[in-house]
């Protein structure tokens, strides 16, 4: 009974996502370029090798501090295309549009788009739009998919080795709570700006600096969801140390009050690295010389201690775990 | 800097643990129970039981709104959703815990088309009813003594308006009359309390007083950092070791003698005690609120009588024993097996501040917990 609908914990990022990925799709359509995973696909092309990858938007509200749902449809997908190791260079826009959206506001998000794409030096090639009945959308939704060159072969879990050390290009948490304050569920209005970026120079300079063994963006189920996806199921754990994981204190305060936990809030402008250790500063130099990596910071090490299983030292000195995003966060009750 | 700060990093930890170690040496083993579902959370993010030495146990009790809800009352609530043109808004946490039926939630309730909303206030709850005035908004009111005002609130401001269409499910409950249940309990098994800061908060610290002056058991009113819970635990083995049970309070930046006494008399105004039924610990006197006459005509209990069926706990859960502390999370058999947060059997997995799902999220690895 528990399985025969699908509810909205299918699609917050966590273990039900998981599971609709692993049991449905993944045995639907199983080829090499999709069982790896990633964040994109990686296409064993004659000539240069391609990543390939695509990301649909239903963020409400459609506009949030630092961004609307035009930047963050391109961003996201560059993003995905620069965790696979790729270059990205063009991209396919959709949207879904309820009858009754604002022209306006159609305008204003397709200019957001254009100047992220601008920015991140992609070209958008192709499209579609759909308009559906009123109350059948929830006033836009988009698609977008993303074609770049492969730059960096080799990125993934099985890179990894003991001792690595992990990474992160900045604060963490902040386009989760921005959102969650613009859609007024925050009761205070204050400096939370959505951290929503492309990533290309910043992965760019991450892997020319050498030794990067396999980049993400943590978006849904944030940071913890993320690298639990580095380390199931492998002999391999990583261990965290609370106190250097960059939290800006608008996202920590804004947390607190909802008792939601940043390394579970989404990101959309920084990237997980895991780096060799004798590479790790070398890395974090590349990317605190860049515009959005000025935090960059080492947080944790990867271990043979506890395989599988993402672990975090608290600023107590004491040890727990660090889960997978199990359903939505959801706010405390007393 | 926040000014929570201080108390998240605490200056020595080391020192207070190996006092704490000193202190065991001479009390023996000890079990602390914490009574506040934040809390639960608060001591499994710090990873304080990894740090405390193993004689030292600390036990969660009924201090999770939504574990001590009872199954037959999720029963109704899942039967009210139902009902034609009632839309139910309720905190996030409730939406997944099963009534009797295995898996059937409001979640999978509203998946099926029941309007279901989750809120953060009551208050959101309200504004719901005058957006939506062709429905009958149902409110779930869980809680304890903590989110009794912001309740109480709602319902003046619901009679301010003269709103037609709201009305209270007034799941309410008193921390008092619980404690003494549990306490007066053949298997009770626990040798002091940290007592929930935000309860004292609204209720006074000195409400805790009867622990140590009718039980002999010593109790720490405690905050929700690290350093909070660490020097409570600390005091609690200290009044332990010197056989000197008393009440402190050590969370005074927040909590005074008499607690906030205009979000008393606003509860003292809409609510008045009443029996009521705990999972895990049955029907016990003056243990909840209920609206008062006055406030009738926003009872949901009265506009939409729903037959209460007694409800049966799911077949091996042990939900009931966990809440009462007389059994940890991992000995349940269906703990991270049948039982996970992704499929919950019992509330304890479901909820934010249930013990069974902090355990599982912050202390589970193979071969047991953390």
């Amino acid at each position: 009974m528990a399985e025969d609908l699908i509810t909205l914990d299918y699609g917050s990022g966590g273990l039900k996502t998981s599971r609709l990925i692993e049991e449905i799709l993944v045995p639907a359509f199983r080829n090499t370029a999709l069982e790896a995973l990633g964040d994109g696909a990686v296409l064993e092309n004659r000539g240069v090798p391609l990543v390939f990858s695509t990301d649909s938007f239903v963020v409400s509200p459609w506009r949030f501090p630092g961004g609307d749902i035009g930047k963050l449809a391109v961003c996201g997908t560059v993003n995905d295309l620069c965790m696979a190791g790729g270059e990205p260079r063009y991209l396919s826009l959709s949207f879904l549009i309820e009858e009754g959206f604002p022209m306006a506001d159609f305008r204003a998000v397709v200019s957001s788009a254009a100047e992220a794409a601008k920015n991140a030096g992609v070209q958008i090639v192709t499209g579609d739009t759909k308009v559906v009945e009123r109350g059948k959308g929830d006033g836009l939704y988009v698609n977008t998919s993303g074609i770049g060159f492969l730059r960096a072969p080799g990125l993934g879990r099985a890179a990894m080795r003991p001792g690595d050390r992990v990474l992160v290009s900045g604060s963490v948490g902040c386009h989760g709570a921005a959102v969650m304050m613009a859609r007024g569920e925050i009761p205070c209005e204050g400096e939370l700006v959505s951290d929503c970026m492309p990533l290309h120079r910043l992965s760019a300079a991450a892997l020319q600096a050498g030794g990067v063994r396999i980049l993400r963006d943590p978006t849904r189920g944030g940071v913890a969801t993320t690298l639990n996806e580095f380390v199931e199921g492998s002999p391999l754990g990583i261990e965290l140390e609370e106190e250097a994981i960059p939290v800006e204190p608008a996202v920590e305060a804004a947390c607190g009050l909802l008792g939601l936990d940043p390394l579970y809030c989404a990101c959309e402008g920084r990237l997980l690295a895991v780096a060799a250790p004798e590479s790790a500063q070398a890395v974090l130099d590349a990317l605190r010389a860049l515009p959005g990596g000025e935090g960059a910071a080492c947080i944790g090490r990867v271990t043979q201690e506890r395989p599988g299983v993402v672990t975090l030292r608290t600023a107590l000195g004491g040890g727990r775990i660090l889960g997978k995003l199990t359903g939505a966060q959801l706010p405390r009750i007393c | 800097m926040l000014y929570e700060e201080g108390f998240r990093r605490p200056g020595d930890p080391r020192r207070l643990l190996e006092r704490i170690r000193e202190l065991c040496a001479e009390t023996g083993p000890l079990r602390l129970m914490e009574i506040c579902g934040t809390h639960t959370m608060a001591i499994a993010r710090a990873g304080l039981r990894s740090l405390l030495p193993p004689e030292l146990r600390l036990v969660s009790g009924p201090g999770c709104p939504v574990c001590v809800t009872p199954a037959g009352v999720l029963d109704g609530i899942l039967q009210l959703a139902g009902e034609p043109g009632v839309l139910v808004a309720t905190y996030g946490d409730l939406l997944r815990v099963p009534g009797s039926a295995p898996g059937d939630t409001l979640a999978r309730r509203k998946a099926l088309g029941a309007q279901v909303r989750a809120v953060y206030s009551p208050m959101e709850a309200l504004a719901l009813a005058a957006e939506y005035p062709q429905l009958q908004v149902v409110f779930l009111g869980v809680g304890f003594e903590t989110t009794a005002p912001g309740t109480a609130a709602c319902v003046l401001e619901a009679r301010e308006q003269g709103l037609k269409n709201f009305s209270l499910l007034c799941l309410l409950k008193r921390t008092e009359p619980a404690l003494r249940a549990l306490i007066t309990a053949p298997d009770f098994a626990v040798d002091g309390f940290l007592c929930p800061g935000h309860v004292a908060a609204v209720t006074g610290w000195e409400a805790f007083a009867f622990l140590p002056e009718e039980y002999g058991l010593p109790a720490v009113v405690a905050g929700f950092e690290p350093a909070d819970l660490l020097y409570a635990v600390y005091r609690l083995a200290a009044m332990l070791a010197g056989r000197a049970p008393a009440l402190e309070n050590e969370y005074t930046r927040l909590v005074p003698p008499q607690g906030n006494q205009a979000a008393q008399a606003a509860v003292e105004a809409v609510f008045r005690p009443c029996a009521s039924v705990w999972r895990g610990l049955g029907e016990i006197p003056e243990s909840g609120f209920a609206l008062r006459e006055e406030f009738a005509p926003f009872d949901a209990a009265r506009r939409f009588p729903l037959p209460c069926p007694p409800g049966k706990e799911p077949p091996g859960c042990r939900c009931g024993q966990v809440i009462r502390g007389v059994e940890e999370p991992g000995q349940c058999p269906l703990f991270g097996r049948a039982c996970t947060p992704e499929d919950p059997v019992g509330p304890c997995m479901v909820s934010g501040e249930g013990a069974c799902a902090a355990a599982y999220r912050y202390r589970r690895q193979e071969g047991g917990l953390l």
